[in-house]
C-alpha cells in the first residue's frame, strides 16, 4: 500500500511539472537548438567545439512577442517553414509590412503584403530565406530569439541589428 | 485600536485556517488552469465563427464551436475537412474555411462568381493548402490570397455546441457536399 501510494504521488507531481512546464513553454519561452550556418556569425559560428565535435547553440525563445505580433526590424525569430511545416528556422526579420525591399539577383522592387515579413539569415551564402520563397505570413513565426543560453561560453543576448547595418555589410 | 484587533485576528484559530486553506486551494487552482491550457494549445479548443462566409454549413450569427489540434499536428487532414486558419493578412485573427485542396492537387475555381464565369485552374505548391468559404459569393479566402502554408492551420472544426438546435457532429455535409 506504501507503495503504491508513493508511486501514485510521483506519478501526480511528474504530470504536475509536465503541464506547468509544457504551459511556460507554449506562452512564455521555451528552448530551441540551432542547427546549421544560416545565421552564421551571430548563432553556431562554428567555433565551439568539444573533443572535436561541433556544438550547436541552444537559445531562448520568447513566446510573448505572439500576443500581439508587434515585431521590429533586426528581430532574430523563429518561424515554422512554409513549404514544410513540420521544419522550423530560424532567421532574421529584416522588413515589416508595407515596406519595400530589393530582392538581389532579380533587381526588383517588392512589397511586403500586409501581415507578412521579410526573414532573411545572417549568413548569406547558406541560407534557405525569404529570397527563395518570398515573404512569409506572420502568422508562422512562433517566437523571438533573445538569448543564447548553452553552450556556457556563449552564454549572452542576441543583439538586434538594423537594416542600416545589413544594407551597409552586405 | 484597530491596530490591535489586527493582532488578534492574525493570531485567531479562524486565520491560521483560512490561510491554510488557501495555501490548499491555490495550487489546486494554478494546475486547473494549466491543464486547461495545455488542452486548449494542444488537444481541443472552443471556436466562435460567424459572418456570411461558410454560411450554408456554419450560420450567420455566432456559432460556438469544437475544433480538434490533433489532425493537423499528424497531417490527418483531408479534403473537405473545415479547418481553423489563422489569417495571413492579419496574424491575430482566424478563420473558419473548408479545404478545397492540399498540396500537389490542382484546383479549379472561380475568380469573381459574381459577375463572370470565368474560372482558373492553378496547382497547390508545396508545403500549402487551398481553403474556401462554402459561400463562394462572400467569402475572404484563398481566392483572394492564394493558397496558405500549412503552419497556419490551427486545427479541425468538428463538433457544433450552439445553438443547441444543431448540436452535432459538422461531418455529415462532406458528402453532400461534393456530390452537388
Amino acid at each position: 500500500m506504501g507503495t503504491r501510494s508513493a508511486l501514485w504521488s510521483f506519478a501526480n507531481k511528474f504530470f504536475t511539472c509536465g503541464v506547468i512546464g509544457v504551459y511556460v513553454s507554449d506562452r512564455f519561452v521555451g528552448v530551441a537548438p540551432v542547427r546549421g550556418s544560416s545565421m552564421s556569425p551571430t548563432l553556431n559560428p562554428g567555433t565551439t567545439s568539444f573533443m572535436g565535435l561541433q556544438i550547436d547553440d541552444y537559445v531562448l525563445v520568447e513566446k510573448r512577442c505572439l500576443q500581439n505580433y508587434k515585431f521590429s526590424h533586426g528581430d532574430v525569430v523563429v518561424f515554422s517553414s512554409p513549404s514544410n511545416h513540420k521544419d522550423r528556422h530560424i532567421k532574421r526579420i529584416t522588413a515589416l509590412p508595407g515596406e519595400w525591399i530589393g530582392t538581389r539577383h532579380s533587381y526588383d522592387v517588392l512589397k511586403i503584403p500586409e501581415g507578412h515579413c521579410w526573414v532573411e539569415g545572417d549568413n548569406s551564402s547558406s541560407s534557405l530565406d525569404s529570397r527563395s520563397f518570398g515573404p512569409i505570413p506572420l502568422g508562422l513565426v512562433q517566437g523571438r530569439v533573445t538569448y543564447i543560453a548553452w553552450p556556457p561560453q556563449r552564454i549572452g543576448a542576441v543583439e538586434k541589428r538594423t537594416s542600416q547595418d545589413t544594407i551597409s555589410s552586405s | 485600536m484597530a491596530s490591535r484587533y489586527i493582532r488578534e485576528f492574525l493570531a485567531s484559530e479562524a486565520f491560521k485556517n483560512a490561510g491554510r486553506e488557501v495555501s490548499d486551494v491555490v495550487p489546486r487552482v494554478v494546475k486547473f488552469l494549466c491543464c486547461l491550457q495545455v488542452t486548449k494549445t494542444h488537444l481541443f479548443t472552443v471556436t466562435l465563427s460567424y459572418g456570411p462566409s461558410m454560411l450554408p454549413t456554419l450560420g450567420l450569427a455566432g456559432n460556438l464551436c469544437l475544433a480538434e489540434r490533433i489532425s493537423t499536428r499528424f497531417d490527418k487532414l483531408g479534403v473537405g475537412d473545415i479547418v481553423l486558419v489563422q489569417s495571413p493578412e492579419v496574424p491575430w485573427k482566424f478563420m473558419t474555411k473548408r479545404l478545397k485542396a492540399m498540396e500537389g492537387q490542382s484546383v479549379t475555381y472561380f475568380v469573381d462568381p459574381k459577375n463572370s464565369d470565368k474560372s482558373e485552374t492553378i496547382v497547390v505548391p508545396k508545403g500549402h493548402v487551398w481553403i474556401e468559404g462554402d459561400n463562394i459569393y462572400e467569402s475572404n479566402d484563398s481566392r483572394k490570397f492564394g493558397p496558405v502554408p500549412y503552419g497556419l492551420l490551427q486545427g479541425r472544426v468538428f463538433w457544433r455546441i450552439w445553438p443547441p438546435k444543431d448540436f452535432g457532429s459538422l461531418a455529415q455535409n462532406k458528402g453532400k457536399d461534393s456530390v452537388s
